[in-house]
């Protein structure tokens, strides 16, 4: 129910994985080992790069993060809250209220409109059709698909769709930015796009994790973490990059106090966990 | 719902298909039963136009009296079976009794030619046995009997056959076998019985006929008997039966040699028949139900794939378990009950079409069970995948092959 404070380092960190191990088919002769004890904690406001070789776990990891695949062994932690207590519905809500997640390949749903995938959390969120349509609206704006949302997801390129499934990751007004290789399927343009997308974003304040595999995006992050064969190889703090461009963070503020009681819901466990 | 809709028009071809399989399934049963209703109604009608007082007797020719050879004598009904059967102290139960003789040959009028397989020679008991009224003209009556007249009462089927559109057969002149005929009237019309065609005949007077066609053999084709009454019908059949074995001096255990049949016993055979018709086409349409059903199965199962991939990005967007149950359901059930209603519509509209020789009867227990059975055909199938769907964590329907 607190208000979003400045993240500080008194502040429990908003996501911690605490030992965690993830086993691919356990039991069984195709048995994948693929987490091996990865403890990390990632403050509010961070915006955090996981670098890795293909294969070393990242998107494993991510899944775990976005509550989308549960962890073998250890703990995962929201806001301090073990998401292992919490219920199938209580996740739902933490899924859609609280996390927004970019896959890699989009993952839109086919044949619907740009516009009616951005307003699917907003219709799980329980939100009013005028007002679904609106903040689906502005998120597209977000992302630069104002003059697209009509389109169907299978007419977009595949820069716009990664722009769409980043505007439905952000509709709900999320407190904390999951992406997997977002910028894997785009090219230099496209990337530098997305980029500055996830710039904004983390400027309003919300925590960003992104995988890549491009020193160039990681170069975007505040942070580096490196995973390799399941464990945390590496992780560093880079020098700040830049400063939020001016003409930029009028449009993330709009768009932040448009979201603002959404943001507060969200950031508050306390709302989803009884 | 909006949502449901939405996956409905997302979906088109898989929609489509689905609706096609409910529709026909939930048609087929409609129609197949309404047929069959139909047919079993029209055989019972066309029974029933027989006369159920009316008993015919006929000659056996393949029984096994012939082959075992105990009698020499050709099988056949004669003067004094008629006679026998005549006789109201033996026979009761009978109030009527009128033997036929029977030839088939060439009709000829102006140049036309029919071949006819039943030129009849017959009485105006004969058609008061089989009661049947003429459309025009006037039946045979006793001074035509009497007078040897040469004069024929036609059946319906011959007329088309033999006139031309338009022409009155009443008045003309034919000729069978070379003996012309004036036809003086015209029976009406009474459609096939589902063995025979019973329009295909043309009646003379019995002495005209033994006179210049079949000759005086002493063997009828057919004799015509009334039963008094419809009551007194079984102890007609039992009195015929009874008379023509000592008639024919049959022995204890011969087979008879003569067949007796009634429009009755024919009707209980023909409700019989088409009760298992009626069966057999309530199976059919339980069939095509359930290959309807097997269809709709087939498209929720080809799609299952790709709708387990949809259900796992909306779990991650964060639908409730709920969610998707509630859409995946109404979406079935729209598109099954969509289905099912044009089903019905095209069941009941082609039903009610009246065929050249039958008219279907819509039932509506059919309707009901029809819809009712391919709506929860295509509800199951339609949510049961999408519910177990549901189940998985989002990864694992994302990740679903
Ligand atoms: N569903 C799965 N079943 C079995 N093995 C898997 C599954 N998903 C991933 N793996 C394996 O786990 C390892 C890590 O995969 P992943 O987390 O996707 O790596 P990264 O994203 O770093 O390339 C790989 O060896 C991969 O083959
Ligand atoms: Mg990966």
């Amino acid at each position: 129910m607190t208000a979003l404070p400045a993240a500080g380092p008194a502040e429990k960190p908003v996501l911690l994985l605490d030992r965690l191990h993830k086993k691919y088919n356990p039991g069984s002769q195709l048995e994948v080992h693929v987490l091996k004890g990865v403890s990390l904690a990632v403050e509010r406001g961070d915006y955090v790069a996981i670098m890795g070789h293909s294969g070393s776990g990242k998107s494993t990891m991510l899944n775990i993060l976005g509550c989308l695949d549960v962890p073998t062994e250890g703990r995962y932690l929201i806001d301090g809250v073990d998401v292992s207590s919490l219920s199938e519905a209580q996740l739902a809500d933490v899924r859609n209220q609280y996390l927004g997640f970019v896959f890699q390949s989009f993952n839109l749903v086919r044949r619907t409109s740009a516009l009616a995938n951005v307003e699917l959390p907003l219709v799980y969120a329980g939100v009013s059709r005028s007002e679904r349509r609106r903040r689906a609206q502005t998120a597209l704006e977000l992302v630069g698909l104002g003059d697209r949302t009509g389109h169907m997801s299978n007419e977009l390129s595949g820069g716009q769709q990664q722009r769409v499934a980043i505007a439905r990751a952000i509709a709900t007004g999320p407190a904390i930015i999951l992406a997997d290789e977002p910028t894997g399927n785009l090219d230099s343009q496209s990337t530098e796009e997305v980029l500055q997308i996830f710039g904004r974003l983390n400027a309003a304040g919300r925590t960003i994790v992104i995988i890549t595999h491009e020193d160039d995006v990681a170069s975007h992050a505040k942070r580096v973490v490196i995973l390799a064969d399941g464990r945390i190889a590496a992780d560093r703090r880079n020098a700040p990059l830049h400063s939020s461009p001016p003409g930029l963070v009028d449009l993330t503020a709009a768009e932040e106090t448009t979201e603002i009681s959404v943001t507060d819901a969200a950031t508050a466990p306390g709302v989803v966990v009884p | 719902m909006r949502v449901a809709l939405r996956g409905i028009l997302a979906n088109r071809m898989r929609s489509a298909l689905t609706m096609l399989g409910i529709l026909i399934g939930t048609a087929a049963v409609i129609l197949l039963v309404a047929v069959g209703t139909g047919i079993s109604n029209q055989v019972q009608v066309q029974i029933k136009n027989l006369g159920t007082n009316a008993i015919y007797i006929l000659p056996e020719r393949n029984t096994s009296a012939q082959n075992r050879g105990t009698s020499a004598r050709r099988i056949r009904l004669t003067k004094a079976d008629v006679k026998a059967l005549s006789d109201k102290t033996r026979a009761p139960s009978i109030d009527l009794v009128a033997p036929t003789v029977g030839s088939s040959g060439t009709v000829t009028w102006q140049g036309n030619t029919y071949a006819l397989q039943n030129f009849i020679g017959g009485s105006p008991e004969f058609g008061d046995i089989r009661n049947t009224p003429v459309a025009e003209g006037r039946f045979l009556n006793e001074e035509d009997i009497a007078s040897h007249a040469k004069v024929a009462v036609i059946g319906q089927t011959v007329v088309d056959h033999l006139f031309g559109k338009g022409i009155d057969p009443v008045g003309q002149q034919v000729e069978f076998n070379g003996v012309r005929f004036r036809i003086v009237g015209l029976q009406v019309k009474k459609g096939s019985n589902g063995f025979q065609d019973q329009d295909d005949f043309m009646f003379a007077p019995i002495s005209t006929v033994i006179d210049n066609i079949v000759g005086n053999v002493d063997s009828y084709t057919i004799i015509g008997a009334r039963a008094a009454n419809k009551d007194m019908l079984p102890e007609a059949m039992v009195e015929i039966r009874t008379i023509l074995s000592q008639t024919h001096a049959l022995k204890p255990g011969d087979p008879p040699d003569f067949i007796v049949f009634n429009a009755a016993a024919l009707l209980a055979a023909g409700k019989a028949a088409a009760k298992q018709f009626q069966l057999l086409l309530g199976f059919v349409a339980a069939i095509s139900l359930l290959i309807g059903g097997i269809g709709v199965m087939n498209i929720m199962l080809v799609t299952v794939t790709e709708r387990t991939r949809e259900i796992g990005i909306r779990k991650a967007l964060g639908a409730q378990r709920t969610d998707i149950v509630t859409q995946f359901l109404s979406e079935a059930m729209l598109l099954a009950s969509l289905g099912g209603l044009i089903g019905v519509a095209v069941g009941v509209g082609v039903g009610h079409l009246k065929s050249a020789t039958m008219q279907p009867v819509v039932s509506p227990g059919s309707v009901v069970l029809s819809f009712g059975v391919s709506v929860l055909i295509g509800i199951f199938f339609g949510a049961y995948p999408a519910s177990r769907a549901a189940a998985l964590t989002p990864m694992e329907a994302l990740r679903y092959e």
